[in-house]
């Protein structure tokens, strides 16, 4: 086997933990910012032999990966095998114009800046520190520092957001003229601060957001966005100089790629073997620095679960899958009746045949999926 | 046993009064059954019954009291069974009536007195429960004696629990009880007052020899169903089964029939010998007719063959229950099965789903209705779906109520009476604090939520108890559901024109919250006929997807879709639309206020 050709690399810490965040993260404990890109590189080590020769794509995700101290950031980025792309999440109030720079410098190509919110108020309810004046520095700071590919994170389908609310911070981030923007709808995740806080108000006007995500893909396709996944789009390649800009390292996942993982709370999907990292740093960084795995959870992957994932993800993308590439995951009945419903679209035939959602499906793709998959 | 020497007695009580703990005092005292070997409640055989406090079939012990033959017949203790209780009253000359000297007496109290008397019975009135605390013996005693006009003297105080008072009953059964008066010498007769069935043995009948006396291996018959077989055994409990070569004139005991089914010996049926065969038959027997009706369905389609067999298994116990296969477009397979009334429904469901392992949806009960069509001939419609639209007249059951209540809730109990049809028939006072109400009023208006409506209603101090009084003609109207366009034919219901306005708009606001939204709009409509009277929509979706889905999220998606699909195996298929088990059991439980 050839190996993974995308590799995730976590970072957890953080200044501050937003009330709505399920992510691994670790507040403050700058101390250990050293020790924790020390063990990385050991469990990069390690994890050598299952990793291609060739990277495509690399990911580092946090947490804030722009927390960690500057020079363990870039000890970092140096030791981390080259890649065609190679991704940083980045927190607004931490993109000084010298962090800025040193990315680059070091060789980052794309910035994925999490913006959330133009609005103050609405910044306030997320517990988001940066103001929106911040957020546009930032990306201002990037921009100044030749960065050509930079993603805005926002969020929608916060408590108190109007429709009007949504329009305006979507007309904001357009402004910025971003090569990306991911569109999250705010989940309430089950026992979180932020869902003790504002489970009740955000349940009373589930319906009034029902076409939140329908308005932003009306907002952002009249400006050439291409809506390439579910929650992601791109500046159409026409509008950027033929260049495609999705993201590579995610479409990877869509796609049902292998990728290595390395960090607390990393997931490594490879062949038959899916494993997640214990989300612990000091198990995870005493393991390693005895030259060990750190504690991992392990999840076989029968080939059967892998063409039933492939079809879960695939099915988020614009562009058709191969039906021969999914086609043993999915119930025939069920797939004639979608048809039927408009929701799904079988094109071509026999070999070359393939599927997609359309449009309407694409709203409500996970419905669509959990009739769909066997 | 010459037959003065004889005493036939049932105990009848008002649930939880204390009639099982009496009986086991009375075996203990007789020693029929050691302290050591006996098992609380020998007369209880079945776990069910224990946890109920209820006696679902009767049995008989004889026991032996200073040079007398007792035998104690057991009777089940709930209105459904009334005709099963009225046999067994049939087979005794007095009862004892146990009353609890805290709570006085209780609407079953009375519903059981009446029974008894109309039997001829003598009544042993007897307050149990004296060394409790808030026992008021004397108020009981009042009340007791003004029921069954006696003496509030001859009230005889007990408790049961530590065996105070027992050896007087015993010693007033002999005294006060009449002995039995058959004729030895006449052909032979016996009153066939319950029946079980035994997997090795077959039925076994319990009965009381009126006349002449039964031996094994002699030919009988059952003398209204005409079923001929011969006696395996025959025998007596004490309280194991003892097998004698006599039952003679004035005795209770057992026939070991070999039969293979209870539906073909009836209770109230009359034995009798086929060399020397009685003319006429004992009377009062009656083919009970099961008045509720239910459709019967396994959650799990595949479970149908296991439905089947758990039913044909416990008929052979149960001759009151009846089924036939039903087929339903929403919920397919299943049985529409009959019952006695709504306690014997809950212990059939009860029974197949412990006993039998099955998961069950019951539809909502209904009442059983004679309908004369257009074209003139009168049909019996057990399911609301068979009622047919183009009729001439319609009879539902109507029944006699009793409601006992504290007089502070008397407006609250005339308040739920007249929001179900209730006729007032009288008001009688207990005692200065308690009242019984009587009402007539159509059975179906008690079937869903009547007991509980009047338990919340009156803080749980209401008793109540019912006899079916007969069928009347009634403005009633089929309501049916539609889903889709698509009628729903376990959601149609018999209704009173009406309340049939409300009734739909409340049915149809709650199937709207049951039914999740789908992939396209859901009208749901409640119908008379042709006439639409209440609609709702399920709007169609327009989004489901959650927006993050990346490396780390894999897992936790795919689970969730598996979860979703395997919630989807749950639902039933109404055309295209998807519903849930759920929404089938709203028409049970709809808001009280909308109706």
């Amino acid at each position: 086997m050839s190996g993974a050709r995308h590799l995730y690399v976590h970072l957890p810490f953080c200044a501050y933990r937003c009330g709505y965040c399920d992510f691994v993260t670790v507040v403050g404990r700058r101390g250990d910012h050293g020790a924790y890109a020390a063990a990385l590189l050991i469990e990069l080590d390690l994890e050598r032999p299952s990793l291609a020769d060739n990277v495509e794509t690399v990911f580092l995700g946090g947490g804030t990966p722009t927390f960690l101290e500057p020079e363990a950031l870039t000890g970092l980025l140096e030791a981390l095998p080259a890649a065609a792309e190679l991704t940083v999440e980045a927190n607004p109030e931490t993109v000084t114009q010298a962090l800025a720079g040193g990315l680059r410098r070091d060789g980052v190509n794309r910035v994925s800046l999490g913006a959330q919110s133009f609005q103050p108020h609405l910044l306030e309810v997320l517990e988001r520190r940066a103001s929106p004046d911040v957020v546009r520095r930032a990306f201002y700071h990037l921009r100044d520092a030749q960065f050509d590919n930079i993603s805005l994170d926002l969020i929608y389908g916060i408590p108190g957001q109007s429709a009007a609310d949504l329009e305006r911070d979507l007309e904001a981030a357009l402004e910025l003229e971003p090569e990306h923007l991911s569109m999250y709808e705010l989940e309430a995740k089950p026992g979180t601060r932020f869902t003790h806080a504002h489970g009740e108000e955000l349940a009373r006007q589930a319906e009034a957001m029902e076409d939140y995500l329908e308005r932003v893909v009306d907002v952002l396709r009249s400006a050439d966005y291409r809506w390439y996944e579910t929650a992601n789009f791109c500046l159409e390649a026409g509008r950027a100089g033929g260049r495609d800009l999705r993201s590579r390292h995610n479409l990877a996942y869509w796609r049902g790629r292998d990728y290595l993982g390395l960090g607390i709370g990393a997931v490594s999907t490879i062949g038959d073997r899916r494993w997640r990292n214990a989300p612990r740093l000091r198990p995870y960084v005493e393991a390693l620095g005895a030259g060990q795995s750190p504690p991992r959870e392990l999840e076989p992957l029968s080939p059967e679960i892998r063409v039933r994932e492939r079809a879960m993800l695939g099915l988020r993308l614009d562009q058709p899958l191969a039906l021969a590439s999914v086609d043993a995951a999915l119930d025939e009945q069920a797939l004639t009746r979608l048809e039927g419903l408009a929701l799904v679209e079988r094109r071509g035939n026999a070999g070359r045949a393939t599927i997609a959602l359309t449009e309407r499906g694409r709203f409500v793709g996970d419905a669509v999926a959990a009739e769909l998959i066997a | 046993m010459p037959q003065d020497r004889i005493r036939n007695f049932s105990i009848i009580a008002h649930i939880d009064h204390g009639k099982s703990t009496l009986a086991d005092r009375i075996l203990e005292l007789t020693d029929a059954v050691s302290g050591r070997e006996m098992r609380a409640q020998v007369l209880d055989s079945m776990d069910l019954e224990r946890e109920r406090g209820i006696t679902i079939k009767a049995q008989a012990v004889r026991v032996d009291w200073k040079g007398h033959q007792l035998n104690l017949i057991d009777t089940p203790g709930h209105v459904d069974f009334t005709y099963e209780v009225s046999r067994s009253l049939q087979a005794c000359e007095g009862a004892v009536l146990v009353v609890d000297a805290a709570q006085g007496v209780e609407a079953q109290t009375v519903a059981n007195a009446y029974l008894a008397i109309e039997n001829d019975l003598e009544l042993l009135p007897v307050l149990n429960k004296i060394d409790l605390p808030q026992a008021n013996p004397d108020a009981a005693a009042v009340e007791v004696a003004e029921l069954i006009g006696d003496d509030p003297e001859n009230v005889l105080r007990i408790s049961a629990k530590t065996g105070e008072g027992i050896e007087d009953v015993l010693d007033a059964i002999i005294e006060r009880f009449a002995a039995p008066v058959g004729d030895p010498e006449s052909p032979a007769r016996a009153l066939v007052f319950d029946s079980a069935y035994d997997q090795y043995r077959g039925v076994v009948a319990f009965v009381r020899v009126v006349d002449g006396s039964f031996g094994p291996r002699e030919r009988l018959r059952a003398m209204a169903q005409g079923t001929r077989f011969e006696a395996e055994e025959v025998g007596f409990f004490a309280p194991t089964m003892t097998p004698t070569q006599s039952l003679e004139a004035g005795e209770v005991g057992y026939v070991i029939t070999g039969l293979k089914d209870v539906s073909r010996l009836r209770v109230g049926d009359t034995l009798t010998a086929e060399a020397r065969p009685a003319t006429q038959p004992l009377p009062g027997y009656k083919d009970v007719k099961p008045m509720v009706f239910a459709g019967l369905f396994p959650t799990d389609s595949d479970e149908y063959p296991e439905l089947r067999d758990a039913l044909e298994k416990l008929k052979l116990n149960d001759a009151a229950l009846v089924y036939e296969p039903e087929t339903s477009n929403a919920l397919g397979f299943g049985f529409r099965c009959g019952f006695l009334g709504l306690l014997h429904m809950e212990i059939v469901r009860e029974r197949l789903e412990r006993e039998f392992d099955l998961d069950l949806l019951v539809t909502a009960p209904n009442v059983a209705y004679r309908v004369v069509a257009k074209a003139g001939e009168e049909i019996e419609v057990h399911s609301p779906s068979d009622m047919p639209s183009e009729v001439e007249r319609v009879e539902e059951p109507y029944i006699k109520a009793s409601v006992i209540v504290p007089k502070e809730y008397v407006g609250a109990v005339m308040d739920l009476c007249n929001d179900r049809r209730a006729r007032f028939d009288h008001m009688e006072y207990l005692s200065e604090e308690r009242v019984v109400l009587l009402y007539e009023l159509p059975l179906a208006e008690i079937v869903l939520d009547f007991y509980d409506q009047l338990k919340s209603r009156t803080r749980g101090y209401a008793s109540f108890d019912y006899d079916l009084s007969g069928f009347r003609e009634g403005e009633l109207v089929r309501v049916d559901v539609l889903i889709a366009g698509e009628p729903v034919d376990a959601l149609s219901l018999v209704i009173h024109r009406d309340s049939a306005y409300a009734r739909g708009r409340a049915l149809v606001a709650r199937l709207r919250e049951e039914i999740p939204r789908q992939f396209f709009d859901v009208p749901i409509q409640a119908a008379i006929g042709s006439r639409v009277i209440a609609r709702e929509t399920v709007k169609a979706k327009r989004k489901d997807v959650l927006a993050k889905c990346y490396g780390g999220d894999i897992t936790r998606k795919r689970k969730l879709l598996e979860k979703q699909k395997a919630g989807k195996k749950r639902m039933k298929q109404v055309g295209a639309v998807e519903v849930p088990q759920e929404a089938f059991l709203a028409v049970l439980n709809l808001d009280e206020a909308k109706r």
